[in-house]
């Protein structure tokens, strides 16, 4: 068992690209329920639009990696719209399940036949990204322990990384503006933030636009980092680490969802890895034996850890213990 | 009444056994399996997870190729057309079954692939219209992909199609009805969504394939599976939410405790049972029996008859029994409930067990039709399930009901006009239409909105 | 000036609806059911402006529900409402505070994990930085952020709140958080404030403060409407009750009218079943209080 290399992949993908990406995904999940209190429990939908405003402006109608971008971000907005319009007066019961179930029904339309000719249905589509990468000014990659990223893909990691910043900033500023106290108001206690005035529904749907928008930039940078868009990529289980990436990194913390990507990525990978070596190193019982044992035992990981964080440590990492303590 | 809520659960456990004894025969007649090629195929993980980017591709001496034969009860089908893409989604090649039926095509690299069915001939049909695509791993060497065609005979013309599309959207939806009466009772009681409860489902599927193929006979497989559902909906209630509502955990964690362990219970399963799906033993193709204008199997008829059975008995017990008085005043007001002398947490236990014994007795019935796969839990069984329960409105069981036959209406019948893929699509837009316009549902009352 | 408008009840008639000289908010036919039961039938009603209503009735008689439906938390089946000229019925409740009727709630509603401070903020109206883009540049908002701290101070400091102005709101007791709840709804300059229960689960060395700041409160030219169980501290503050039993207003005057109304006493001890209510309700004008001024 090279304990050494699986260090290495695990540290690398803890700081690559997607790691940015999910951090994305869980800054917009920190909007929504980290200070609005809202459970989206499809953010990866978002994620879909996003990637795929791309991705069809790109390949289908041969627009502009600009255009792409632009109708990209246009979809999330148009997303959070139509999602928020008939649930968010509804119990929050309903906005979780209508979320889940939207994003759902989104890959299944995206990925089926008859939209091939759009979406390249199951095959989805491919070299979005060219004029993103013909945009790179670096010559040598960026070199990390014992790896080095190839060019093109520490170009896509700077520019995801620099997003996330952006990000934060925009986040933060939000939310320590008398704005972002509404958004804590209605998290707290949505009738009370009616009787002194504030047009509740008006406010969770900004919220939902906000975090959606920066889950469909998450879904934009995930199409350009692999160039391609494919409808099995945004399965459920994405808004899930979303949610783990927060819990785990601190929900209505300000560097909670980065510091949560880092540490979910390096802990996804690096079990993974260990898995494969004790596969290979024949030290696993055999029912662990099987190629599905690597992503799976990583999965029912992450899932533990979720379960355990939420209801032991529910501030996470960087929480202030003090403030979850007091009953809502 | 502690003892009677106990009995009541206990006897619906019974009563499923019982008529799954009472089936037997009609599966047992069956005639000699039509298990269509391939199965013995030995290295089998097709399914790993998109989410592990597993990038494994060693050099190639010898060709790989992919094959396959298509069958169905009339024998070999000619004509089946097929694309093959690429892990990237990058178009191959393509391939056409041959009179006897088979088929083969040479890729260029060992890797993962998407078979998909393009197009069948006049009144064929796939056994999950669902799984068009197929995805396996290829090796050096020939690789085996199975895709089961339908019982054949199938029906042509629309009008034809539509009343067949009837009987199997009351059969559907007979399953998601019983699976979601469990769903929405823990929600009318606990106010928790358990977006586990498509697990318990798996479970029940599950443990039954595991107890069949030991060599027991089908309907003592289900009871197992039925009982081992039962009892993961109980370890739910007793180890885990029971003792976090205790520690005063908030509504908001529980529910994503209960994504969590979706997650884990879901992959656990693909960790037990593998990627691949496997029918049961009995499973066979059945000779269609016409019905006025409906064409159906025994085994069809089977799941109806035990689907509608279980779930008037269900309905009567809500309804009538003293449990049943005490769930619903549970349900309405869990406070004056307690303090009118219910003991309210027996009361949520039973709602668990019986809720989860439902659950995997509709995943067993479900697998019988289809096959049994690690997760279809979750897509299409828990989202039509909401699907039914919201329709009907959220909490009552009669709701989950009616809803759910609904959806499995829908479901059903869009295949009519619109393509398989998308008939989960369907629900789950009528979902929103729902929420739109009656967002109480349509036997709910109206001061359960927020 | 403020002395003289509760003398201005005094010469009032003591029926059921009857007319004010100088009504805030006037009621009309509002009813509210729930399935075959009329939680709230108010046939009329008009609340008297620059005074402190009390709003008393028996357990299940309809006053937080009367409460719910007048700030738009809850629709009647059917009636209108009419506050300072403007139709009121079917107004989201955020209108309704925002036009200057607010309230606050039986179960304190302190925002636990906001600070003291923050509360009150939240209580300002027309803020700039409430608003989206606005809220990104803080140069925009900040001058008026800086008055509305000066302005929460003050009332901090008026209900003793003021050294806890930076603790989480759920860190407060109980007292405290009635108090605070209170306070935040001053924030959004009422001319009608609106109390559910506000002595509920007050510790008793609290309630003369809170009654204080109620007093002052109708004192500085607000109106004041509370639900209130306790008839000392009914009698002790309010110029004008109004009874209410099953849903209908049952009886209103003066507090020491009320005290002695067959009606009332009926609705608390519970009604003689051999007599209709209607006829309880009206023979109550006992001419000596009448003849007071």
């Amino acid at each position: 068992m090279d304990l050494e290399a699986i260090l290495g992949t695990a540290l690398r993908s803890a700081v690559g690209p997607q790691a940015a990406v999910y951090a994305l995904l869980a800054i917009g999940l920190n909007v929504h329920y980290g200070y609005t209190g809202l459970l989206n429990f499809g953010q990866v939908g978002f994620m879909l639009v996003g990637a795929y405003g791309l991705g069809i402006s790109v390949a289908t109608w041969g627009l502009s990696l600009w255009a792409g971008i632009v109708v990209g971000l246009i979809a999330g907005v148009l997303l959070a719209l139509l999602l928020g319009a008939p649930t968010l007066r509804l119990r929050a019961d309903y906005f979780a399940i209508t979320t889940i179930a939207v994003a759902e029904v989104l890959r299944l339309v995206f990925r089926s036949s008859p939209a091939t000719p759009i979406t390249g249905g199951p095959f989805g589509l491919q070299s979005i990204a060219n004029e993103f990468y013909a945009l790179n000014p670096l010559t040598r990659g960026i070199r990390l322990g014992p790896f080095t990223y190839s060019v093109n893909v520490s170009w896509s990691l700077i520019v995801t990384w620099a997003l996330v910043l952006l990000a934060t900033i925009l986040v933060t500023l939000l939310v320590r503006s008398p704005w972002g106290r509404v958004l804590r108001s209605i998290r707290e206690d949505e009738d009370a933030a009616r009787a002194l005035g504030k047009n509740v529904f008006s406010y969770k749907m900004q919220s939902l636009v906000l975090g959606g928008v920066l889950g469909s930039v998450g879904g934009i940078m995930f199409a350009i980092a692999g160039s391609t868009v494919n409808a099995d990529a945004f399965r459920p289980q994405i808004t899930f680490f979303a949610y783990a990436i927060l819990i785990l990194g601190g929900a209505a913390t300000r560097i909670g969802p980065i510091v949560g990507a880092i540490i979910f990525w390096f802990l996804f990978s690096g079990v993974q890895g260990l898995v494969r070596d004790a596969q290979g190193a024949d030290l696993l019982p055999g029912v662990l034996s099987g190629a599905n044992a690597v992503g799976a035992s990583a999965l029912i990981l992450m899932g533990t850890a979720l379960v355990l964080l939420v209801v032991f440590r529910p501030q996470g990492i960087f929480g202030d213990l003090r403030e979850l303590k007091l009953d809502a | 009444m502690s003892a009677r809520a106990r009995a009541s659960a206990l006897s619906v456990t019974f009563l499923v056994g019982l008529l799954l004894a009472l089936a037997a025969p009609a599966f047992a007649e069956t005639a000699a399996p039509v298990l269509l090629a391939q199965e013995d195929d030995a290295d089998a993980d097709e399914d790993a997870d998109a989410d592990a980017d597993a990038a494994e591709g060693e050099a190639a001496a010898d060709p790989s190729v992919l094959f396959g034969t298509f069958r169905n009860a009339d024998g070999p089908v000619e004509g089946v057309q097929l694309s093959i893409a690429d892990s990237s989604g990058q178009a191959v090649g393509e391939a056409t079954s041959g009179p006897n039926g088979q088929w083969e095509f040479e890729v260029p690299e060992p890797g993962d692939y998407a078979v998909t069915v393009e197009a069948l001939p006049e009144g064929v049909e796939l056994r999950d219209p669902e799984a068009s695509t197929v995805e396996v791993t290829v090796g050096e060497g020939r690789r085996a992909v199975p895709i089961p065609l339908g019982e054949g005979a199938a029906v042509s013309g629309k009008v034809a199609l539509f009343f067949q599309q009837i009987l199997s959207g009351i059969r559907f939806g007979l399953i998601i009805a019983m699976t979601a009466v469990g769903l929405s009772l823990i929600f009318g009681t606990t106010g928790l969504i358990n977006f586990a409860h498509g697990e318990i489902v798996i479970i029940g599927a599950v443990a039954t394939w595991f107890a069949n193929a030991a060599g027991l006979h089908l309907v003592f497989a289900a009871v197992l599976g039925v009982i081992a559902a039962a009892l993961s909906g109980g370890i739910l209630d007793r180890g885990v939410f029971r003792p976090l509502t205790r520690r005063g955990v908030g509504l908001f964690q529980l529910l994503v405790v209960t994504i969590g362990l979706s997650l884990v219970m879901r992959f656990i399963i693909l960790i037990v049972f593998g990627g691949r799906a496997q029918p049961y033993s009995q499973y066979a193709v059945q000779q269609r029996i016409s019905l006025g204008p409906f064409q159906t199997t025994p085994r069809d008829l089977v799941v109806i008859a035990i689907a509608t059975v279980v779930l008037i008995a269900v309905a009567t017990a809500i309804q009538r029994s003293r449990f049943g008085k005490a769930m619903r005043a549970v349900a309405d007001n869990r406070d004056l409930a307690e303090s009118s002398g219910i003991d309210v947490e027996r009361v949520v236990s039973v709602v668990w067990i019986a809720g989860g014994a439902l659950a995997g007795l509709g995943g067993i019935l479900y697998a019988t039709l289809f096959r049994v796969t690690y997760d279809f839990g979750f897509q299409p069984m828990l989202l039509l399930m909401f699907a039914g329960i919201i329709l009907g409105g959220l909490g009552t069981a009669y709701g989950a009901m009616v809803g759910s036959l609904v959806v499995g209406l829908v479901t059903e019948l869009s295949v009519v006009y619109f393509p398989n893929e998308l008939k989960t699509a369907w629900a789950l837009g009528v979902l929103v239409i729902v929420l739109l316009v009656r967002p109480q549902g349509l036997l709910g009352r109206r001061e359960r909105i927020g | 000036m403020p002395e003289t408008t509760p003398h201005a009840m005094d010469t009032l008639d003591k029926r059921p609806g009857v007319a004010k000289p100088d009504p805030i908010l006037v009621i009309d036919g509002v009813q509210r059911r729930f399935g075959g039961l009329k939680a709230v039938d108010v046939d009329h009603l008009e609340i008297q402006r620059g005074v402190i209503t009390a709003l008393i009735g028996p357990n299940g008689a309809g006053k937080t529900t009367f409460f719910n439906l007048l700030t738009g938390f809850d629709t009647p089946d059917e009636g209108r409402w009419i506050f300072e000229g403007d139709e009121l019925g079917g107004v989201p409740s955020h209108k309704v505070a925002r036009k200057g009727m607010v309230r606050t709630f039986q179960l304190t509603k302190a925002l636990s994990r906001l600070t003291v401070m923050d509360n009150m903020l939240l209580g300002a109206t027309g803020q700039r930085g409430e608003r989206f883009l606005p809220a990104l540049f803080r140069p925009g908002w900040s001058k008026q952020e800086e008055a509305n701290r000066v302005r929460a101070e003050e009332l901090l400091g008026r209900f003793k709140l003021l050294d806890k102005k930076d603790d989480y709101a759920g860190e407060l007791s109980g007292g405290q958080r009635k108090l605070l709840e209170m306070a935040r709804a001053l924030m959004v300059q009422p001319s009608l404030v609106m109390l559910d229960e506000p002595m509920a689960g007050v510790n008793p060395a609290l309630v003369q403060s809170l009654l204080e700041h109620v007093t002052a409160l109708r004192n500085e030219g607000m109106s004041v409407i509370f639900v209130e169980h306790d008839m000392d501290v009914v009698m002790g503050i309010s110029d004008w009750v109004v009874v209410l039993a099953e849903g209908q207003v049952i009886a209103e005057g003066r507090p020491a009218d009320i005290m002695s109304d067959r009606a009332v006493i009926d609705a608390y001890l519970g009604r003689s079943h051999d007599e209709p209510e209607t006829d309880t309700s009206t023979p109550a004008p006992d001419g000596p209080d009448r003849t007071e001024e």
